[in-house]
């Protein structure tokens, strides 16, 4: 793409802008940040990754994962806030989700193993994973605070934490993985993913683009249930003491 | 003290920076049906929580039966020492499924007839056993709870204000059934209540408790002659 052409498309800019201010919606502030942000983020990684796939050494290569998953923790640690201990135990998940995708990927040659497969793959395995976690903690929280009286009840009856805590986190885990499988059964019906229609545009062939597609959703599949699942049991040891009782949440 | 259910001895209980109980020191009486009385925020539903092991107090102790409840493993205790709330929260299901549920939680289910026989003892109709529980009214989901909780077979049981909520007529249901399974099971009954004619008719034994303290305690008759002032003025509905 030519850099008129690239100019040319802030076009698709100024058409909310114009009607924000045509209609007074007021998001003219919001769009105009969210669009220098985007320049300027993405620019500074095409630069970064640029430089990291040129040197091919395993430190930058460490240090571009690591600090994906610092972002994706900061970001998805307030949701949870509520929680004991929630920044570790999500760094713990998502360096593990990202460890299990890349040993799978890496162990049985999948992928090759440069920086070109790794950066964008485990980009992606965090992103989601770091969606999937909010969506969890934000699910988790409500359910803790909406069924306080069910968890004392299990718990006067002679229930363990576990057993008490049960209903709330089989809920929680199935309510935030839903999406991820739902909008997997219309994948190509309704939608070509983002990352399908890059690799189409970029020149690729299609049967090829569909088959890292399909590869990435099925480490998708993998990163939603194992993030939701491991947060969870990461999670409710933490509101309850050694007496097995139920500790108010922050 | 074999014929003590429970006995407190110096027992203090603080959250967020509130002393909630002030040095409780005090006994139940084995096998009997014994009330506690007192006006709102007394400590009374905190008392329950520290016996049942929800709860554990900053200092002092509580021995069941003689044994500190520190020693005793939290199931184990809970199992022993039932309770029965106001809010006789009901899990998703039917009336069966309420009542397996303690059951269940050790990974057993209930014979049937055992549950007919629960609910008979509660009075509830056998046919109850396959209605949705959310479904029924307040007086039955209170005798529903009752019914779930002697599934542990306790050999203290707890009921926290369990007839506030009802009408006169459940609430003299109740009682009845507390009277009758105290009879048949010799179960130690510890009913908080709001109701000193209700404390009167039902309690052999009573304890009366204000602002986080034990003020006065002994048979029930002492409600018709306390000898502390705020005792006399709680009585006379002076506190509320």
């Amino acid at each position: 793409m030519s850099y008129l052409a690239l100019s040319l498309t802030l076009i698709f800019v100024l058409i909310p802008l114009v009607l924000s201010r045509t209609l007074r919606l007021g998001l003219e502030k919001d769009t105009l940040i969210a669009t220098v942000r985007s320049i300027i983020q993405l620019l500074a990684v095409g630069y970064v990754l640029q430089y990291v796939f040129e040197a091919d050494n395993i430190i930058f290569l460490l240090l571009m994962i690591l600090l994906m998953i610092g972002a994706a923790t900061q970001n998805a640690r307030k949701k949870g806030a509520s929680i004991r201990g929630i920044t570790w135990k999500l760094f713990i998940t998502f360096v593990f989700i990202e460890a299990l995708t890349q040993s799978i990927l890496l162990g049985f040659s999948i992928v090759p193993p440069t920086p070109q497969y790794i950066i964008p793959i485990s980009g992606m395995v965090i992103g989601n994973s770091m969606v999937l976690g909010i969506l969890f903690l934000n699910r988790f929280t409500a359910e803790i605070e909406n069924r306080q009286d069910e968890t004392e009840l299990i718990l006067t009856l002679g229930g363990t934490p576990k057993q008490a805590i049960h209903t709330q986190l089989i809920t929680s885990i199935k309510a935030s993985t839903i999406p991820t499988i739902e909008s997997q059964k219309t994948i190509g019906l309704v939608q070509l993913p983002g990352m399908m229609s890059g690799q189409i545009i970029a020149g690729a062939d299609p049967v090829q683009a569909v088959q890292f597609q399909l590869l990435i959703l099925f480490i998708l599949l993998t990163t939603a249930v194992v993030t939701s699942i491991m947060l969870g049991f990461l999670s409710y040891p933490t509101l309850f003491n050694k007496r097995m009782q139920f500790l108010k949440i922050r | 003290m074999s014929q003590t259910a429970i006995l407190f001895q110096d027992v203090n209980y603080s959250a967020d920076d509130l002393k909630i109980l002030k040095n409780i020191n005090g006994y139940f009486p084995e096998g009997k049906i014994a009330t506690i009385v007192g006006p709102s925020g007394a400590g009374k539903s905190t008392l329950f929580k520290l016996c049942n092991g929800l709860r554990s107090p900053d200092s002092g102790e509580i021995l069941i039966k003689g044994k500190p409840i520190i020693n005793f493993h939290p199931v184990e205790l809970r199992r022993k020492v039932g309770i029965a709330l106001q809010s006789a929260t009901m899990i998703s299901g039917s009336v069966l499924e309420n009542l397996e549920l303690p059951l269940r939680l050790q990974g057993k289910t209930i014979d049937i007839e055992f549950a007919k026989e629960l609910l008979h003892d509660v009075g509830l109709d056998g046919d109850f056993l396959m209605r949705n529980a959310k479904e029924l009214s307040g007086g039955q989901q209170q005798k529903l709870s009752i019914a779930r909780t002697l599934v542990n077979q306790p050999e203290v049981l707890l009921l926290d204000e369990i007839t506030s909520s009802l009408d006169r007529v459940s609430q003299h249901d109740i009682e009845e059934l507390i009277e009758k399974i105290n009879e048949k099971y010799g179960t130690t009954m510890i009913w908080i209540t709001h109701n000193l004619e209700q404390a009167l008719r039902i309690g052999q034994y009573t304890w009366v408790m204000m602002n986080g303290e034990l003020i006065e305690s002994g048979e029930s008759s002492l409600l018709r002659n306390p000898q502390d002032k705020r005792v006399q003025e709680f009585v006379k509905g002076e506190i509320v």
